[in-house]
């Protein structure tokens, strides 16, 4: 088998075991095996808490699986690739440097000459429409502006995997549309490899080409669900056409049990 | 058109600056009666403190009295004082304990930071680190005199250990507070480690270890002083000792104000170098 027709990312088996503060070990994936394809959107949905995330830390090589193989573009992952863009959950702008300065911060890392990384830094920038803001500070401006600093820091970087965790959940309702659809554009240009975490099913039917649901913690794939939806899709209109709704409903199906078995824990975890 | 319509707009825009300009004399008025307040205060203590001493209701000889203190350092301007100018004096103190508060400081950042990033070397040294810390340190001066004799580097080393510790813990906290998102980040985005300290960890430490300067360079005062004061053969913390040698409170009073007016003048440069580091940050009306 030649590397060419290898996917993406592949998980075979994969676990990830995590020491607790009190001295405990708690299991975050048991057995995962995933498969995505070249230039392909998987969505990945999935009880709050299930180990969404750790799937993605284990791509990207910040963390070592326990047991198991995780291979990326047909070789196995060892630490922290240059294939790989993550965009967090959580704010990871540098607040201390510009937007430009962050947006630049990837290829300088990387060894690449401070013009040309301003270059490529600006066309970003523009793609994203903050040109006009290069100069402020993270600080300066709103979430979804912030978002659209991350995406340009990570998409300045060519990235082949773009690995993304819950990252519209912070922002408004309103912005989050207008962030996934402006996510679309951008990722149509790449060819990218996506795989996409959320809790929020609607969005990742609106978005992936592939939805994957999880079982509760430990996660593990319970079922995978094929996206018919044509492109290019708009977030707003397509969550209204009829076969939408009959996938959500198909889906909801299958997550609403996790979600379910995770209440229930959450509720005798309380008691 | 009816003339209420014509004529309401008209009302509103001659109001709003009227009442703007209103409120702005009211912040200007209550600036004039914050600083008057001041002024009166002290002149108050300080009146007090005259004619109370003056009176003989306190002893004017163990707490002397303003006008005296304002002549002893006029004395001191005018026809310096007996070691020395009194420029020279000041210059000397100002430069032991800036000297020592410098390698100090970068002692502390160093080592703060390296043990912030080194689990190992955390793990390993943090106890002596933390006996050493315990030591009150102000007690080695006398020791640093006998190593390093009466000149400024018994003085500069009693700064160091002075400033040294808090610098340290602060830098090493601010290192181990870093935002592992922020890590993880720049990781993905490509940086080795080596970037990764100097570009991540140091930047967000930098206010950690900011807030530890302030404190830190009054500790520098406090280690060239009380080294002076031990043996030394110039320096403002010497002026106290011979002062108190020929019972001249006075004298004491005086080589204090010096030193505050000093301290003071660093913390002011101090707070302006901040403010041009720490752009990036919101200021406290942006939030």
């Amino acid at each position: 088998m030649s590397t060419d027709i290898s996917p993406a990312i592949e998980l075979r088996g994969a676990s990830k075991t995590f020491r607790t503060p009190s001295g405990g070990l708690h299991t975050a994936v048991r057995g995962l095996d995933l498969t995505v394809g070249r230039g392909e959107f998987v969505a990945v949905v999935g009880p709050t808490g299930c180990g969404k995330s750790t799937t993605l830390t284990l791509v990207s090589g910040l963390e070592e699986p326990s047991q198991g193989e995780v291979l990326v573009v047909g070789e196995p992952v060892r630490g922290v690739g240059d294939k790989v863009g993550f965009v967090f959950q959580q704010d990871a702008t540098f607040p201390w440097r510009t937007v430009l300065s962050n947006v630049m911060a990837g290829p300088r890392f990387r060894g690449v000459p401070k013009a040309e990384a301003k270059r490529k830094a600006r066309e970003w920038l523009a793609r994203v429409g903050l040109t006009a803001f290069e100069d402020r500070y993270p600080h300066q401006l709103s979430g979804g502006q912030r978002k659209r600093v991350a995406l340009a820091a990570t998409f300045v970087n060519d990235p082949e995997i773009l690995l993304m965790d819950e990252p519209f959940s912070a922002l408004d309702v309103q912005t989050r549309a207008l962030m996934s659809d402006e996510l679309l554009e951008l990722w149509a240009g790449t060819g990218a490899s996506v795989v996409f975490v959320t809790h929020d099913l609607e969005e990742s039917i609106a978005l992936a080409d592939k939805v994957v649901v999880m079982t509760a913690g430990p996660a593990t794939v319970k079922q995978i669900f094929d996206i018919d939806l044509p492109r290019p899709r708009k977030v707003e209109s397509v969550r209204l056409e009829a076969r939408f709704i009959e996938i959500y409903r198909e889906i909801w199906e299958s997550l609403g049990e996790e979600v379910r078995i995770t209440r229930e824990r959450g509720a005798a975890h309380v008691a | 058109m009816s003339p209420e319509v014509l004529s309401t707009p008209v009302v509103e825009t001659a109001k709003a600056p009227d009442r703007a300009h209103s409120r702005a004399r009211a912040a200007r008025r209550r600036r004039i009666v914050v600083a008057v307040s001041r002024v009166l205060l002290l002149a108050a203590v300080l009146g007090l403190w005259e004619v109370l001493s003056r009176a003989k209701i306190i002893d004017p000889f163990n707490f002397s009295m303003p006008s005296k203190i304002w002549d002893q350092i006029w004395t001191w301007i005018t026809h310096g004082t007996a070691l020395g100018s009194l420029g020279e004096q000041i210059w000397y103190t100002l430069y032991e304990a800036l000297l020592g508060w410098v390698i100090g400081v970068v002692g502390g950042v160093v080592f703060g930071i390296a043990f912030g990033r080194i689990t190992l070397l955390a793990d390993v040294l943090g106890p002596y680190i933390k006996v050493l810390n315990s030591i009150p340190r102000i007690v080695l001066a006398p020791i640093f005199v006998i190593w390093f004799g009466l000149g400024p580097a018994s003085k500069v080393a009693s700064a160091v250990v002075l400033v040294f510790f808090p610098v340290f813990f602060n830098a090493f906290q601010g290192a181990r507070e870093v935002d592992r998102n922020l890590v993880a980040n720049a990781r993905i985005l490509g940086a080795s480690d080596r970037r990764v300290t100097l570009q991540v960890v140091i930047p967000s430490a930098t206010s950690w270890i900011f807030t530890s300067l302030h404190v830190s360079f009054g500790f520098a005062l406090i280690g060239a002083i009380v080294g002076e004061y031990i043996g030394a053969t110039k320096g403002i913390g010497l002026l106290v000792a011979q002062s108190q040698g020929t019972f001249n409170s006075a004298g004491v009073y005086a080589a204090m104000v010096i030193l505050a007016v000093v301290a003071l003048l660093a913390e002011g440069l101090l707070t302006f170098a901040e403010r041009r580091i720490f752009r990036w940050k919101p200021s406290d009306s942006d939030s």
